[in-house]
């Protein structure tokens, strides 16, 4: 391949193409490349997945045979990590395998997959360009969250073992080291993690904005971006302007523990008869407020990507334009502007003041409303459609059905009356497996499935997707369904023993049902790591455009080359003409780089 | 319609100022969203405190060297006006002028952490410390941030100066035109510089004065 002399400038004329990068070091490892950028993201990701679904089981066989020993695992690590001498789970082992089951789920496995690997791989394809608008700061934020991942993951492996406050990290149980094995060295490098991770974070924020403001391809306005970059858009507004509040919580809790401020200890602070907060001073609620500031974008940030996933997805197998575009972009932005003013509606019944209960609980409901559109524009684009229900299709929908569910449930938790009956229940926790696994995660999959013959030129197993789609369908619900009906009978969360309340134990076989579909859950992913890793290298080979889609990315090769376009692509419209009658005779879609046929020039799609 | 759109691109050097520029603005947008969150703390905790002799958010019981304070904080804000010299230099193109004012930048932003240290010495040596009470933990966590965010100018300043003089030196032993540090980086560290003074101007009033 006769590649230009190295340059790293975009011309619109595609006359300069940067060189290849030669050598196994500088192509996978070292490298600029957004593309491979965004694989290492997932592949890291993938680990902690695995790691985090581990996680999970554990806390299910607790759950369902509490202080039962652990098969297999229990008798190779008796008396180590959370297992006491005889291979069960401990209780303040219990509440560690809590901790970090969420904190690698949430920070180390779904925001780094959707907007380190979907973001970087995707961004500059959907925009025209050749990379992102910093490709240096791009591989700076990946080698920032490696770190990060490694220190975390060397949390599990120091004396008492990882953190053990919850995800949530609350003042004073992370405060003070004694407070519990775990609050020790295990919180204080969950900080450490947690701040690195925040730095790539909000660097990765900064690029993609830059990306997609200034790199544009010509003829791409912004009523003609993929709702996918959309939701990375507004996405990314919410990591360069929350994320760093994170980091002065993570700031002042570590100044709390290593250098003996007391930010988030009020005075006179006992540990057994030590007085741990001799002058104090500080506010327990700080810590909650400054937490959750950036928690609830957080959350945000853990759906948005995957609605813009679901958009164009739907519209591509439905065979039809997203209904209401504009409505779904000021539904998005909408989403973006009420999650910063709603993080109390975790605090209801944290002892603040009523007063703001109200005003938080007036914000939360009116971010239904956002969503809200959004659902019925997805039902919208369904209705009067010719589906195709390939492997990504069915992902979608799933995304769609489940986020009703978790969605419905979150206004439930929305009005404080009920909240202070529901809080800290397992109401809450299927709530957010709804959304964030419910949702998120199938728009991941369906992702996956969709953009792998880009990513790899290749496809995946058709009949083991479905497979893997059905299993893991079904097996959700029987999980996350009757963990509602858990909380509305007053199953707390983070209990290591349930069985030893009154009130729980008629619910024990519910417990003990959602436990084996857990089980079941976790095993069906294999099928999906399986199915992915092994089309890989023995998948059937892809063409260009086997969806026949609209998006810039899909007029390419597969696998993308590594400079993406030859020639820097003008778009004509939008990339929702589906459906058309004699579009330049190729069938019923019509990529963004083509006029319609007749006439000069495009009337189709928005601005 | 389409190939109107098809701009001519603009020239590399003037793209790249565009991306660079707005990327610093959403770098500094963060940086107010970073300092937020300690100040709002400070706000927070002091408020929640009970008035009383002992409170230690008291003037009397703060401890402070308002005079030093002022003059970091005059010297800042001149920092800040050299600062913007040096840009408006760097965009004329003056190689000399842009060296003068950078090291006068780089001058005044070290007598601040001079100063700084200067205080912190003081305080140690009366054995205070963040852990003795809150005020001093907010003061020591809002000012040792905002110093080292100082420091990262003073070094980035630092940078900046050597490449300029490199060139003011080259021309002046062997003629020629060497091209000077890029105004493009002059004038994007200049506004995280401006940043750091602005977060000053809040600390100052909120932890000395008020």
């Amino acid at each position: 391949m006769s590649a230009e002399k190295h340059s790293e400038h975009h011309e619109s004329g595609g006359e300069h193409l940067p060189a290849e990068a030669t050598g196994f070091f500088r192509k996978y490892i070292l490298t600029y490349d957004h593309k491979v950028i965004g694989k290492q993201y997932l592949f890291t990701a993938f680990f902690f997945l695995l790691v985090g679904g581990g996680l999970a089981m554990l806390i299910r066989w607790q759950m369902a045979y509490p202080n039962q020993p652990v098969p297999v695992i229990g008798e190779l690590m008796k008396g180590r990590f959370v297992f006491t001498p005889d291979g069960s789970i401990a209780p303040e082992g219990f509440i560690q395998l809590t901790t970090m089951h969420g904190t690698l789920m949430i920070f180390f496995v779904i925001i780094p997959i959707l907007v380190g690997a979907f973001g970087n791989f995707l961004i500059p394809l959907h925009v025209g360009a050749r990379d992102v608008a910093f490709p240096f700061l791009n591989a700076l934020s990946y080698w920032l969250y490696l770190p990060a991942a490694l220190i975390i993951f060397a949390s599990f492996f120091v004396p008492q073992g990882p953190a053990a406050a919850g995800w949530t990290s609350y003042s004073p149980l992370s405060n003070l080291s004694g407070a519990t094995p775990g609050s020790g060295w295990g919180q204080t490098l969950w900080l450490m993690a947690i701040f690195l991770l925040g730095f790539s974070s909000i660097l990765g924020g900064l690029n993609f904005l830059v990306t997609i403001v200034k790199l544009r391809a010509p003829g791409l306005t912004w009523g003609r971006l993929p709702l996918v970059t959309w939701s990375q858009t507004v996405t990314a507004v919410f990591q360069l302007l929350a994320t760093p509040v994170l980091a002065s919580a993570t700031c002042l809790l570590l100044a709390d523990k290593l250098i003996g401020s007391t930010f988030f200890l009020p005075a006179h602070v006992h540990l057994a008869d030590t007085d741990m907060s001799p002058t104090g001073g500080g506010a327990v609620l700080l810590w909650q407020h400054i937490f959750w500031f950036y928690s609830h974008p957080a959350v945000y940030i853990l759906v948005l990507p995957g609605m813009g996933i679901a958009s164009d997805l739907i519209s591509t197998f439905a065979r039809k334009p997203i209904f209401g575009y504009r409505a779904m972009v000021w539904s998005m932005v909408g989403i973006m502007g009420l999650g910063f003013i709603v993080w109390g509606h975790h605090m209801f019944v944290s002892g603040m003041n009523p007063v703001m209960g109200m005003t938080f609980m007036t914000a939360t409901m009116l971010i239904a409303l956002p969503s809200g559109v959004k659902v019925f524009n997805w039902l919208g684009t369904l209705w009067g459609a010719n589906i195709r229900f390939a492997p990504p299709m069915l992902h979608a929908l799933s995304f769609v059905s489940m986020f009703i569910i978790g969605g419905l449930s979150g206004l439930f938790m929305a009005a404080t009356p009920v909240d202070i009956h529901i809080h800290d229940t397992y109401y809450i926790v299927a709530h957010f497996h709804y959304v964030v696994f419910g949702g998120t995660l199938f728009a991941i999959f369906g992702g996956l499935i969709f953009w792998f013959p880009k990513m790899f030129g290749r496809m995946m197993n058709e009949f083991w997707s479905k497979v893997h789609w059905a299993i893991t369908f079904v097996a959700f619900n029987c999980v996350f369904f009757p963990m509602h009906i858990l909380g509305e009978g007053g199953h707390m969360r983070r209990i290591a023993t349930p069985t030893e309340y009154e009130w729980l134990q008629p619910l024990q076989p519910i417990n003990v049902f959602i436990s084996h579909s857990a089980f079941v859950l976790g095993a069906a992913q294999l099928i999906f790591l399986a199915n992915f890793f092994y089309s890989m290298f023995w998948g059937k080979k892809a063409e260009g455009n086997p969806w026949q889609s609209n998006t810039l990315e899909w007029t390419q090769p597969s696998p993308i080359p590594y400079y993406n376009y030859d020639k820097i692509p003008v778009v004509h419209h939008g990339p929702y003409e589906y459906s058309l009658e004699h579009a330049n005779g190729r069938g019923d879609w019509l990529p963004q780089n083509e006029p319609v046929a007749g006439n000069g020039s495009s009337g189709h799609g928005s601005k | 319609m389409a190939e109107a759109l098809a701009v001519h691109a603009p020239t590399h050097g003037a793209e790249d100022a565009h991306r660079a520029k707005l990327a610093m603005w959403l770098f500094l947008a963060s940086e107010v969203m970073f300092f937020s969150g300690f100040i709002a703390a400070y706000i927070v905790l002091r408020n929640a405190t009970p008035a009383g002799q002992n409170n230690p958010f008291n003037i009397e019981n703060r401890h402070l060297s308002v005079p030093l304070a002022t003059v970091n904080t005059m010297a800042l804000i001149l920092s800040s006006f050299t600062m913007a010299l040096a840009v408006a230099a760097g965009q004329r193109g003056d190689k000399a002028k842009t060296s003068m004012y950078l090291i006068c930048t780089i001058l005044l932003g070290t007598l601040f952490l001079g100063i700084k240290g200067v205080e912190y010495g003081t305080k140690f040596s009366h054995h205070i410390f963040p852990s003795t009470n809150v005020f001093y933990g907010c003061y020591f966590v809002l000012t040792g941030f905002h110093g080292l965010h100082v420091l990262i100018g003073v070094l980035a300043l630092f940078i900046l100066a050597v490449g300029n003089e490199r060139a003011v030196l080259r021309d002046m032993h062997s003629g020629g035109n060497t091209p000077m540090a890029n105004p493009c980086a002059i004038e994007c560290t200049g506004l995280y510089w401006h940043l750091v003074d602005i977060v000053w101007i809040f600390l100052f009033p909120l932890l000395y004065l008020l």
